[in-house]
This record gives C-alpha cells, structure tokens and sequence, in this order.
C-alpha cells in the first residue's frame, strides 16, 4: 500500500526538457520509478534518456497519457506556465499532479485548483513542494531516494528539507509514504487529506505531522485527528521565532496579528492529544517511544 | 507587499473604483501647499503600513492650510507600532453619513477566495468578527467565475447594505474584484467604505497586499516598493537574490530550505536560553543549489550585521550534495577575501544527508580557525549559542 503512490503508478514529467525537469527525472528513475513519458510542448518526438532509458516526449498531456497511459503527472514547467499546465493535466484526466514549481501566483493556483475540483478527476499536490515519495515502491518529485527505505511510517510536511530531515532522523525505522505538500497559502493537498488517507492505509501505522506558521491548517488538522484518526500522531511546528507579518521564506509561512503563530498550532495539536517536539530531534524520539 | 494607503487609492482610482486619491507629501510645508490646492476642510493621514494609526494620532483634521502644516509636523517622524511616518496624505475632508467594510481576501481554509462585507465599518473588522459575528457577511467567491455584478448583489444583500445604496456599492464590489484579480492582490479592503449625506458611495481608506509571485506579469509594481522603508540589510540580500529577513539577535543563521531554517531559529532561541538569552539575527534560506558564490553573498550580508557574534550554516544535503556545501564554505571565505572582507566570528557547521561525510571531511582538513563542526542540529544549536554569548 502506501498512500497516492505506489509501485504501479507510471509517471509522466511535464518540462522534461527544461534543466530541473530533467534533472529530476534521472534521479526519479534512478530510485526506480516508472517514469513512462515526458511532455514539452514543441518537442513532441524527441527524446530523454535518464540512467540508460529513452523516455519518449509528447507535445501534449493527453497524447502522453493515451500512449503510455500515464497516471501521475510531476510539474517542472515555470511559474508562468504552470496554471496552463495542471490544466492540460486535468482535462488529460491525470489523476494525481504533482506541482513542484515554486513561485506560482496564488491567483493561478486558486484557478488551477477550482477547476481541478469542478473536473473531480484530478488530485493535485504542491505547489512549491518537494513532492511524494513511497519508499521501494514510487517517487514523485525531488525528495532523495536515499535517506532511508519503506516501513510503518506516514509523514505529512508543509516543508521539503524538514522532510528530508525527519527522514533521516528516523532512517532506521522507514516510511510507508512521505509527503510534501508545500508552504503556499493555497495548496491542493491539505494535512487533512494525507491524514485520512493514511488513516486508511494498512501498512501506515504510525504519523509524523510537520506544520510552521501561516494559516490555520494545523488547526483544522488537530480537529480532524479528534474526530478521524486513530493512529498515533506525533507533530513538529516551525516558527516560533518568527516575527509577526514577515514572510518566511514559504509564501504562505506569515503570522498576521495574532493569527498563525507556532504557539497556537501546538496548542491545538496538544489538546487532542498529539505530541508536539520542540525539535526535529525530539519529535524523532516521540515517535519512537511510541513505536517501541 | 503591502501598499501605502495612498498607493492602494492610486490602483483603485485606476480600477474605476469611487474614491479620494488626495495629494502625498513629505513635508509640513508641502502638506500647507497640497491643504491650500484641495481647500477647505482636510485630513492629513499617516501613511504607514500598519493599522491603529487614529488611535495613534495618525489621523487628524485640519481647518485650513496653516493647521495642515501644523498637523503635518506633529504626524510626520512618529512611530506607530514601530513604523516611522516619512509620508503623509492630504484629503479633502469628507462629510460621513454611515461607515461600511468591504474586502476580499485569499481563503487559504477553503483553497479559495473570500469576500467579507459588514455595515459595521470603520472599526477593527477583528474585532467586529469576535464580538459580533453574524454582522459580519462571507461569501465564498470561485475563482474561477469571480465576482460579476449578480455575485457583487448576493454579497450586497448578505451584509445588509441599505437599498439606496445598493447598486453604488454593488458597482464598487465589481470594480474592486478587478483590482483585486487584475493586480494579483492577496488582499483588497476598504475600511471605511463611506456613504456621505449626498448619498455619494466613497472608498475612504484602502489596503491592498500583492503577491510578489505575480510581479513577472505587473512590471509595474516593482515602483510601489518603499526602499527608503526596507531594513538595509534586507535590501541588499534582495539584490543578492537571497530569501533573508533581519531579525533582532546575536546568531547569524545560514540554512537550506525554509522549514528548515525556521525549525533552526527556533532551536537556536531554545538553546540561547541557556546562555544569557542569544538569540537568532536573521532567517537565511541559501535554497537546494547551495553553491559557493551562494554562500559568500549569504555570508557576507550575515558578517554585515554588527549584531552577530557567531554564525550557525545548517544544511541537509537532499539534493545538494554536503561535500558540495563544505567546498563552497571554504571558497566562500576565499571570495570574501578577494572581496577585501575579513571574517572574524565563529562559524558553527552542521552537515547532514547526502554526501555527509565528505563534507564534513573536507572541513576537518580544511582546518579553518573559524569553522567548527557539530554533528547534530541541537548540538550544534547549543555550540552557536555559547560562541555568540561568549562574543557578546
């Protein structure tokens, strides 16, 4: 199992042929991924080879997906033409999207994200995310492959390197999927959604939860564990330092007057009885324990 | 970025949205010469970018040029909520019959948009939500169909506009969606949305927040920036292209990632407990490349702050090789040198991940004076902080 992917999923990279969507893709299929196309538009024909492999480039979505039946779609393409791009991805009826590109306008994710709802084929994560990574099985997106390898962990993270860094904090133990889904203020991917997912994945028996400031979404989260989760959560908030009204690094990553702060989110947290970390370190050890 | 009030009035005016764009000075003079061309009755307005500013002595009426002067000198250098006034806006004063609030606003819950609307205007919206809830409309808006003049009467009616009113203000709602999509705005408000005796329907004060994502579609948005405002060093991190903020410690903090480097200030500041209450100077995000050119500008606006004692670089290799990151820390201080820069503080580093033990290699042979390596985040978080306590 392993949540949203898994070692049927076949990938297709849109950008391929730009540096970082080539990149990407060799070290994608280097960890072993399927990644079956890639699409640029004009340079439908050629091909990318990565790690001894020539994947075939379309210049459209939907022709990639009817060649080689494409399920996943990794988003390279810059911020200027990525709203354009969900879209074809949407209407291609790709199932999962993946937006990495970072410095989208929030108006176009708003778009992208209102119509992939309206469609309802189209599960989109990101943008400005490192993407997924199910251990053994997938890998969508820039998270290293190496850090560590599958077990009964769930990770949920609004942040790339805080992934990569609990990984390796419990690189011993490994993870059934980790999943970045990005700090912008609108996303398409929430903690919620990974969390009743991986309340429903069997091989998931334990969840990590990274969250910073901005927003209520952890919030909205603690509420939802109240109510839905039954596995344990343990979670790790960034921010407390962070002055109020100054973005911080994440377009979403802001505290405004007194809302979003890092002391409101671990207190939500806390009160239905998720155990918070001061530090990456010491949110590792929670889950520990908590393993056994 | 926000927008000065007086800039936010400027996009309205240019949107076809009702209001008063005034005349922006910098000087009490300048203020008598603007009250003089308005005539009559005036407000003279700090131009901050911060509420409370009534509240503040911010806001003031004068009778004639001479009292605009006067005003203009009292309001021109205070600080409100640490925001000096180096401009001023001079209105014509308006005859207010009944104060209103409008606004739209990225609804980060909902994925989505918001517009909020409620009679209850010219007081802290905040406080309107809290206290009295149901006075307060919001309706959800699709992005993907916006606000078109049958949306703008549902918003309207939901906030109990008066009916003499209602098509003004249904008009205004249209033209603000406009500025609100049209400029890539995160947040339009009016507050006070004001019906003056005539019945005329004024935008009488405006925020507006862009999102600089957008700013490769609105060139001209680059001009709305305040330089003047900025702190310094913010400044030429910017220029850099760096992701930096000036923060008030003693810990220069270096770091890969966002998260990452908010998770580093924190445990940084924890760990300042112990020592005298150091805390982190700056957030510095160096992004995933981490190059040594990358470095030196990162390092260079960090030993430019004369607040830092020691400097914590905090790095996990995920895509960036560490070996890479502990080579460009090396060459780092070689271009600092050609650059007639000479470091002097303690520099604490912490590799982890891919390639780690190469990196950290290459900086035990290196043999820096300045550079001292720590294996874990916390540890090294506890090293950084006693440097800069003892450099304190």
């Amino acid at each position: 199992m392993a949540i949203f992917l898994n070692e049927n999923s076949r990938i297709l990279v849109q950008g391929i042929t730009g540096s970082e969507g080539g990149k990407h893709t060799r070290r994608m299929v280097a960890s072993g991924s399927n990644v079956v196309a890639g699409v640029t538009p004009g340079k439908g024909g050629q091909t990318v080879t990565a790690e001894g492999r020539d994947i075939p480039v379309f210049n459209s979505v939907a022709e990639a997906r009817e060649a080689t039946g494409a399920d996943v779609a990794v988003v390279f393409v810059p911020p200027r033409f990525t709203k354009g791009a969900v879209i074809e991805a949407v209407d291609a009826g790709v199932p999962l999207a993946v937006v990495i590109t970072e410095g989208v306008p929030v108006h176009d994710t708003a778009s992208f994200f209102a119509y992939a709802q309206a469609a309802g084929t189209t599960r989109v994560i990101g943008p400005n995310c490192p993407g997924l990574i199910s251990p053994g099985k997938s890998n969508a997106g820039i998270i290293p492959a190496t850090i560590t390898g599958s077990g009964p962990i769930g990770l949920v993270s609004k942040s790339g390197t805080l992934t990569y860094q609990m990984m390796y904090e419990l690189r011993d133990i490994g993870f059934s999927t980790a999943i970045g889904i990005g700090g912008d203020p609108i996303i398409g991917t929430t903690h919620i959604d990974a969390l009743a997912a991986f309340e429903d994945d069997p091989e998931t028996e334990a969840i990590v939860m990274i969250g910073e400031i901005g927003g209520d979404a952890e919030e909205r989260a603690a509420a939802f564990i109240a109510e839905n989760v039954t596995k344990p959560v343990v979670g790790y908030v960034a921010g407390f330092t962070a002055p109020e009204g100054k973005t911080m690094g994440h377009a979403g990553a802001i505290v405004s007057g007194s809302s979003g702060t890092a002391a409101a989110k671990q207190e939500a947290l806390e009160a239905v009885g998720v155990k918070v970390g001061r530090t990456p370190s010491a949110t590792a050890r929670l889950m520990r324990d908590l393993l056994g | 970025m926000d927008l000065y009030e007086y800039q936010a009035k400027e996009m309205f005016a240019d949107h076809g949205v009702a209001t008063q764009v005034g005349v922006v000075v910098t000087s009490p003079k300048a203020a008598r010469d603007a009250a003089e061309q308005i005539g009559g009755t005036v407000v003279v307005k700090a131009q901050v970018k911060t509420g409370g500013r009534g509240k503040a002595g911010g806001v003031k009426l004068a009778s004639d040029p001479a009292d605009a002067e006067a005003k203009a000198e009292g309001i021109l250098g205070l600080d409100i909520k640490g925001h000096i006034v180096n401009k001023v806006l001079v209105v014509p004063a308006s005859d207010i019959a009944e104060e209103y609030y409008v606004s739209y606003l990225v609804d980060r819950a909902n994925r989505s948009f918001l517009a909020m609307a409620s009679v209850e205007g010219g007081v802290d919206i905040e406080e309107v939500a809290a206290t009295n809830p149901e006075a307060l409309a919001k309706v959800a808006i699709d992005p993907l169909t916006g606000v078109d003049r049958a949306k703008a009467e549902e918003i309207v009616a939901q906030a109990n506009f008066p009916a003499e009113i209602a098509d003004d203000v249904a008009a205004m709602l249209v033209d603000l969606w406009d500025v609100f999509v049209g400029e890539d705005a995160t947040l339009v408000e009016v507050n006070p949305l004001v019906q003056t005796p005539t019945g005329e329907v004024l935008a009488l004060d405006g925020k507006v927040t862009l999102d600089g994502n957008a700013d490769f579609r609105h060139p001209a948005h680059a001009e709305l920036a305040d330089e003047q405002a900025e702190d310094p060093l913010e400044l030429r991190a910017a220029a850099k292209g760096l992701n930096y903020v000036k923060l008030s410690g003693e810990v220069g903090i270096i770091g890969n990632g966002a998260g990452l480097v908010m998770s580093t200030l924190d445990v940084v500041a924890y760990a300042g407990e112990e020592f005298g209450g150091v805390k982190p100077a700056n957030f510095l995000d160096i992004g995933g490349g981490a190059s040594a050119e990358v470095m030196a500008d990162g390092l260079e606006i960090i030993l430019g702050d004369p607040e830092v004692k020691a400097v914590f670089v905090n790095v996990f290799g995920g895509i960036t090789a560490c070996d890479a990151v502990a080579a460009g820390i090396i060459q780092a201080f070689a271009i600092l040198a050609d650059r007639g820069e000479t470091p002097d503080k303690p520099l604490v580093v912490r590799l982890d991940g891919n390639n780690a033990d190469v990196g950290r290699k290459i900086l035990v042979e290196a043999e820096h004076d300045l550079i001292e390596m720590v294996e874990t985040m916390d540890d090294a978080a506890r090293r950084v902080a006693e440097l800069a306590a003892q450099g304190a």
